[in-house]
């Protein structure tokens, strides 16, 4: 079966969620383009869109018909010869509008499992709890062709334990999406030892086909990214508890989130990182790690933020919900003090100008990550940066230079462990899922 | 010969703000000014400047596409929006793409010398951030011969023409110095846009313009071969006004000769639409009409000390300068990168931005030059005031519409 076949009838199960609808959104992309092809002109191009809330799935057209329409105007100079052919449609505006409602009418949504039968090629994008995706992958098996393979979405279960469970006989191979899939460059594509080397060639093809980097990852709990973040995050955390001893929680949270944004270069600080992921999806995250791994990963405070009921994560407009930060459009307004489980306003005339001048300066000549990102001299100006906050006598350089060796620490574990097979895949997943200027494994302060 | 049957002059001339993105008080989702208010606008700057308002004969509005870009035609009708009395009077709209400014100019022009009007009022406007430039760019290929070139045209049509016309000048001229002189140009427009409060470029903050744009490499695969955006004037909302009056005319409004300038010479030249240029590395429409205007004037380039020219696109100005007689053929680019057209050099060009710099409302940028050089000569530019040289006193301007095909150039100097 070849590619553009098994790309004729696809599913999404957990088409509404947020991972699972970036996927429905590049793949219906993806099969309208197909479509327009002279070879294909006439055949059906179904993609299944199976959820559980029908208000997902309202959400989840409005979603596709959004993006999709920005895609198209954005890509309008490749559509044209995609639609060379077609007299009819002469204008950019006549042409994005048919490619929009071509992508719309791949979407085909569904609240039933049954709606995947015909399909050769399912993406598995449900909740990260083990016996719900067995029970479902066991459903999909029993009703799909028997030469269909499972992509799972999964960003912390072991696939191999999957396939077993399930039933599967290595027809199932994980290809983890970043957040938002439309976005993010990054898929971690992760073979379990059974995977049939088919189906991990056709993850790989399909990765290509939406122009993703693929970095191939070990199947162990966590994989590259999330086994590099949620330790990250640890360690950020217990930064934090230290400073709070003295500080009290606001100082101590914005200090290492400042330190881990400007000193470290990074987009943004690791609480920020933190909240946008959902503090409840990281605790979720780790714990399946540390289950799996048996590795005692976990923080009080993370347990403590949860019981307050401060989850951060996104609405449904994209916009951040506050977590250990609070935000307005997009900028950081007020950090959460847990000892009185309420906000506390930045004051950039009182605390937060003494929390910051207690780090000291940053380097001379600074740039942040934004100046950084785009400029010629950024391998130079990173080198200057970081040989300058190795010589500085500073707490905000002292912080930097931990967190960059313990970043350092854990991404060599990963290597060490056979996580990644090589230095440069912890660097790239860091690069291209995070966009980290440089790879954790550097010299950086050495 | 052609010369001027009787004296003419342009009286008095006022400009908006050119909006668009690079304005601080531009929101793409927020309500903007419509036609209306843009041509009210502008028209009473002009009319504050004059003792009777009512003393104008006629309006004339240039605009190219507000029937697509606004789903409003009937322009000339709008011209009582100006002042009261203008209802009742002839008023009409013309259309010649983006150069329908220019267009506008000239039709009051020959208004005065035919001797129908003493004082015509020129208001140019276009409103075009009412869609996308993406879609924008579907209505702006109405300049080009639409039915025998959209569907084989590029997304965005026109930057695609004069990619071509970059890539060909470059192959044939060497492609190191005229990326040198695009990057030259665009800092030469926004330097001189930061000048000029009503710029659209204003309020950029780029330190370093050139290694901006130089480092910017064209992307065929999501814009044009040859050209960056930085190498394309703006999507703009704007409108520009002046007064065309003949002798009786220039008493009526009680202003002084001094602060009047007197149009010497002008050329209005076509080319077929339906034709391909035969070199794309000359502007031979915008050359025509330019001869055309310096003849009459009964002057040369050398007598010129200020230059308005149609940069629509950075390539564009370029070959301009070539087209006025500034550069001999493939020289544009040197000529330009000796810094002769920057404000401080001997042959200021666009000295308040240009299309690049201030910002490209298509049907307003005609009436924008010949504004621009009434500001100049007459000494009110400001603080994009260039010295005008005694033994250099003239202006022109080029306005272009199209891939070259309808051109208007004007030779003013100051009245005396």
């Amino acid at each position: 079966m070849t590619l553009d076949e098994r790309l004729s009838n696809v599913s999404v199960v957990g088409a509404a969620g947020k991972m699972g609808s970036g996927i429905t959104l590049l793949l219906a992309q993806e099969m309208a383009r197909l479509s327009l092809l002279p070879q294909n002109r006439g055949k059906v191009f179904r993609l299944n869109a199976v959820d559980l809330s029908p208000e997902g799935l309202r959400g989840l057209q409005e979603y596709v018909h959004a993006q999709a329409l920005k895609a198209a105007e954005k890509g309008a100079v490749g559509l044209r010869a995609l639609y060379a052919d077609r007299e009819d449609l002469v204008e950019n505006g006549e042409i994005i509008e048919d490619f929009v409602r071509r992508v719309e009418s791949m979407v085909w949504p569904s609240t039933q499992l049954a709606a995947a039968s015909g399909s050769h090629l399912v993406f598995e994008a449900i909740v990260e709890k083990v016996p719900v995706k067995v029970s479902v992958l066991k459903q999909l098996r029993e009703i799909v062709p028997d030469d269909a393979f499972f992509f799972t979405n999964t960003s912390s279960v072991p696939i191999g334990l999957l396939d077993r469970e399930a039933g599967l006989a290595g027809r199932i191979v994980g290809v983890h999406f970043y957040n938002p899939p439309p976005v993010q460059k990054l898929v971690e594509i992760i073979r379990a030892p059974g995977t049939r080397p088919d189906t991990a060639e056709t993850a790989a093809e399909i990765g290509k086909r939406l122009r993703k980097t693929l970095i191939p990852a070990a199947d162990v709990a966590g994989f590259i990214g999330n086994g590099h973040f949620i330790r990250d995050g640890l360690h950020g955390l217990q930064e934090a508890e230290a400073l709070a001893k003295n500080e009290g929680w606001p100082k101590a949270l914005w200090t290492v989130n400042r330190v881990s944004q400007d000193w470290l270069l990074r987009p943004m600080g690791i609480f920020q990182l933190i909240d946008y992921v959902g503090i409840d999806v990281f605790r979720f995250i780790q714990d399946v790690m540390g289950k799996f791994l048996e590795e005692p990963l976990s923080h009080p405070v993370v347990d403590a933020m949860i019981e307050h009921g401060v989850l951060g994560g996104q609405n449904p407009d994209g916009s951040q919900k506050p977590g250990f930060l609070r935000y307005e459009k997009g900028r950081i307004t007020a950090v959460y003090d847990l000892e009185r489980k309420d906000y506390v306003p930045l004051d950039p005339k009182g605390w937060t100008a003494e929390a910051d001048a207690r780090l000291g300066p940053l380097p001379e000549g600074f740039r942040g990550w934004k100046a950084l990102a785009g400029a010629p001299d950024r391998d130079a100006a990173l080198k200057a940066h970081f040989d300058a906050v190795a010589a500085m006598k500073t707490p905000g350089a002292e912080l930097a230079r931990r967190y960059v060796k313990r970043s350092r620490e854990i991404a060599r574990r990963l290597v060490a462990t056979g996580v990644a097979a090589r230095p440069e895949d912890v660097n790239g997943v860091l690069t291209s899922g995070f966009y980290h200027l440089y790879g954790p494994i550097n010299d950086f302060c050495a | 010969m052609r010369k001027m049957q009787k004296r003419v002059y342009v009286v008095a001339a006022d400009t908006t703000v050119f909006l668009g993105t690079g304005r601080k008080e531009f929101h793409p989702k927020k309500p903007r000014p419509g036609l209306e208010h843009y041509i009210a606008e502008a028209g009473k700057g002009v009319l504050a400047q004059i003792s009777d308002p009512e003393a104008v004969d006629e309006g004339v509005v240039g605009n190219f596409m507000a029937s697509r870009f606004n789903r409003q035609g009937h322009l000339g009708a709008m011209m009582a929006v100006v002042h009261p009395s203008l209802a009742g009077k002839p008023s009409l709209r013309v259309e010649g793409a983006c150069a329908s400014g220019g267009l506008a100019v000239v039709t009051a022009i020959k208004s005065v010398l035919a001797g129908q009007a003493d004082l015509s009022l020129v208001v140019g406007v276009e409103v075009q951030n009412t869609v996308k430039a993406i879609y924008g760019a579907d209505i702006l290929a109405g300049a080009g011969h639409y039915a025998a070139e959209r569907k084989s045209g590029h997304a965005y049509y026109f930057p695609a023409k004069f990619s071509d016309r970059a890539g060909e000048y470059k192959k044939r001229f060497g492609a190191e110095r005229t990326w040198a002189a695009m990057g030259r140009w665009y800092e030469q427009a926004v330097r001189n846009a930061r000048l000029n409060p009503k710029a659209q470029e204003f309020h950029n903050t780029t330190t370093d313009l050139f290694s901006t744009h130089q480092t910017m490499a064209p992307n065929p695969k999501s814009f044009c071969e040859h050209i960056n955006v930085l190498d394309c004037s703006k999507v703009s909302d704007g409108a520009a006004a002046i007064l065309v009056a003949s002798e009786e005319g220039l008493k009526r409004t009680g202003r002084k000769k001094s602060e009047a300038v007197e149009l010497v010479g002008f050329g209005h030249s076509t080319a077929d639409l339906t034709a391909q240029p035969d070199d794309l590395t000359v502007l031979d429409t915008t050359r025509r009409a330019a001869r055309e205007a310096l003849e009459m004037a009964g002057v040369a380039v050398r007598d010129v000390g200020v230059f308005e020219v149609h940069d629509c696109f950075t390539i564009s100005g370029i070959l301009a300068c070539e087209a006025l007689g500034l550069a001999g053929h493939g020289e544009g680019a040197d000529y330009v990168l000796s810094g002769a057209t920057r404000r401080d050099g001997p042959t200021p060009v666009n000295t308040s931005g240009g299309l690049v710099g201030f910002g490209h409302p298509t049907g307003a940028s005609g009436v924008r030059m010949a504004a621009d050089l009434w500001r100049q000569l007459t000494g009110r530019a400001g603080d994009d005031q260039v010295k005008i040289p005694s033994e250099r006193p003239h202006g022109i301007f080029a306005s272009m519409g199209g891939n070259d095909r309808t051109v208007v150039s004007c030779v003013f100097r100051r009245a005396a």
